[in-house]
């Protein structure tokens, strides 16, 4: 635990030392803001509620999350480092969940930057808060989702260009999944239980499920396997590098 | 109970087609200093990843303090100070930052961590960078921070690759007084190509030459090898040249003579003995009899670098030549 808490600790504070965090911060923002008042019509809408600004998020992270994710593994396989953490006496799986936990805390904290449209629509009108709550916590773990498959793909490169286009193209598959485009793809020659599986590991439709307001135990236990399973093969692909 | 803190059997690590350490076995007591030698590639920096618990070995053992690196990773790791080949570090951070996350890790806090981090960063003399971030600092700060990484933690184990590369000469001494001073109550490790590093601050010594070892004894028993062992190197003025040239072929136990001119028609003489007998005594008998005008008298121990040469450089020789010398190398010098 001690170890895990140091693992942390460097980790989030490397992002705040480079200009990356504060790039990503004010990308986020940026993008939020753009997303939610022009593309979405947030005005236009004019509903007391933030649907314009979540809806987004599942394509932004598309993009964002990998950028946070990529160096995680990467960095420390070109610069040697990672030869000095696994020589310290810290067990592996201390190391993958203290880096991931950091980057998901760093995400978290640009994600909780975009409160003044919170108080904005509380200025504006009457919203449900329960229902933003939600959407907030259902952004969360999809973060959460992206950046567990982004850290994994990190592990298998010393480049993090390709981490970054990889952990992208592997995201995009899980968002996907649940879209018509894919399913029908798969109809009529996949039985029908394999397609459910498929469209049951979209990050969208579970996603909308919370977003929405609902915060069923299913879409939890959804992204607590799906981020259980991504940090189980970073912790396989970080040990296999001892092999050589 | 031996009193072996490192112990390594059968240590052998294949990448897909080569194989960089083929079989290696030794044991290192508290207060030893082992020096690792050996040509580029010879699988050096390999053994040293695999004692350090980075890399899985092929085959084979290692147990550091009565821990097993395979086993119990985590208990052998905590007994060990590790300096990787080319000292990594995080270089986004001051190495006042890193060596508190060292501490950290290591389960130092509060003072001890204060008063661990300020005695590494003392013996390592770091306080004039301290709050410069790594990837700015020169090669030999870079390496001074991660020694002081490695020492953090008064390791009964301490595995250095290469602790002294890119150090200027101050601080390649302070190093290996530092390393001497330390040795006492641990075993040490450092891989170097600087032979005369050998004889400062290693009590013992092996040669590696792809993945085995060829040679291990103490640095003296290592150069005792050498043709030069015993051997007496006399420099003598123009006008007793010839004179000299004639005697001192007729020493007692003088194999060969080696001739040099040096400035101003001062010849050098160099006598090879026979069978690595001593030679200076009977050398010196003869010169207090003789009124030449000897310039320089040197009775050499043997060249480290010779043996080095011997062992490892020639493809047509098999690799293992002789696993034993150590103990017997005094006795005989590998004459021709
Ligand atoms: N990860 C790896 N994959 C494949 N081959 C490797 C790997 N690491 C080392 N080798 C090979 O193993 C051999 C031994 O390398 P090693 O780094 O141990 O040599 P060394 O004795 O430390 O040399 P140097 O004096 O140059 O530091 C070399 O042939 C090297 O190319
Ligand atoms: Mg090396």
């Amino acid at each position: 635990m001690r170890e895990m808490k140091a693992v942390f600790q460097r980790e989030f504070q490397g992002y705040f030392v480079t200009p990356l965090a504060y790039v990503f911060i004010v990308v986020f923002l940026f993008s939020t803001g753009i997303f939610t008042f022009y593309v979405g019509g947030f005005f236009e809408l004019g509903r007391a509620e933030l649907q314009a600004f979540f809806v987004f998020h599942p394509w932004l992270y598309l993009f964002l999350i990998p950028a946070i994710a990529m160096r995680l593994w990467a960095e420390e396989r070109k610069t040697g480092t990672l030869e000095l953490l696994l020589t310290l006496p810290i067990p592996i799986w201390a190391a993958v969940v203290g880096k991931y936990l950091a980057a998901w805390a760093f995400a978290g904290m640009a994600l909780a930057l975009t409160f003044p449209i919170w108080l904005t629509v509380n200025v504006l009108g009457n919203p449900d808060n329960g229902v933003i709550v939600a959407s907030y916590v259902g952004s969360l773990l999809m973060a959460g989702g992206y950046l567990a498959i982004g850290s994994a793909i990190s592990a298998t490169t010393s480049n993090q260009v390709v981490a970054f286009v990889v952990s992208v193209v592997v995201c995009f598959l899980f968002m996907v999944s649940g879209l018509p485009l894919v399913l029908d793809f798969f109809s009529g020659w996949a039985p029908q239980f394999l397609i459910d599986t498929i469209a049951s590991l979209s990050f969208l439709t579970h996603f909308d499920a919370v977003r929405k307001g609902v915060i069923d135990m299913r879409d939890l236990v959804f992204f607590a396997a799906l981020i259980s399973f991504w940090l189980f093969v970073n912790i396989v692909l970080v040990d296999a590098r001892r092999a050589g | 109970m031996s009193n072996s803190m490192i112990e390594i059997a059968g240590l052998v690590k294949k990448f897909d087609t080569i194989t960089a350490v083929a079989g290696i076995s030794f044991s290192v007591k508290k207060g030893e200093v082992l020096g690792f030698l050996g040509p580029n590639g010879a699988g050096k920096s390999t053994t040293m990843k695999m004692i350090a618990g980075y890399l899985l070995p092929t085959a084979g053992s290692i147990t550091l303090c009565g821990y097993d690196v395979l086993r119990n990773p985590i208990a052998a790791q905590s007994q060990t100070g590790y300096l990787p080949e080319g000292a990594p570090a995080y270089g986004d951070m001051t190495p006042r930052q890193f060596l508190n996350f060292i501490a950290q890790v290591r389960g130092y806090d509060g003072k001890r961590r204060q008063s661990a981090i300020s005695s590494a960063v003392a013996r390592t003399q770091l306080e004039q960078v301290l709050d410069q971030p790594i990837e700015t600092l020169s090669k030999g700060f870079k390496r001074r921070v991660g020694f002081a990484q490695a020492i953090l933690h008064d390791p009964p184990v301490l595995i250095m690759d290469e602790p002294t590369d890119g150090l200027d000469p101050n601080q390649k001494f302070a190093v290996r007084r530092l390393i001497s001073n330390m040795a006492e109550d641990k075993a040490i490790i450092i891989s170097t190509h600087i032979l005369e590093e050998v004889d400062a601050v290693c009590t013992r010594a092996i040669i590696i030459d792809r993945g085995k070892i060829v040679a291990d004894g103490t640095p003296q028993d290592l150069a005792a090898r050498s043709r030069y062992h015993n051997s007496v190197t006399v420099h003598i003025g123009p006008d007793h040249a010839a004179a000299a040239r004639a005697k001192l072929k007729k020493v007692e136990g003088v194999k060969e003579v080696h001739e040099k001119p040096l400035s101003q028609g001062v010849m050098s003489f160099t006598l090879f003995p026979r069978d690595g007998k001593r030679l200076i005594n009977k050398v010196t008998e003869l010169l207090g009899g003789e009124h030449w005008d000897v310039s320089s008298l040197i009775a050499e121990g043997g060249r480290l670098d010779e043996v080095f040469r011997d062992c490892t450089t020639s493809d047509a020789k098999p690799a293992a030549i002789d696993r034993s010398a150590g103990k017997q190398a005094s006795k005989k010098a590998r004459a021709k």
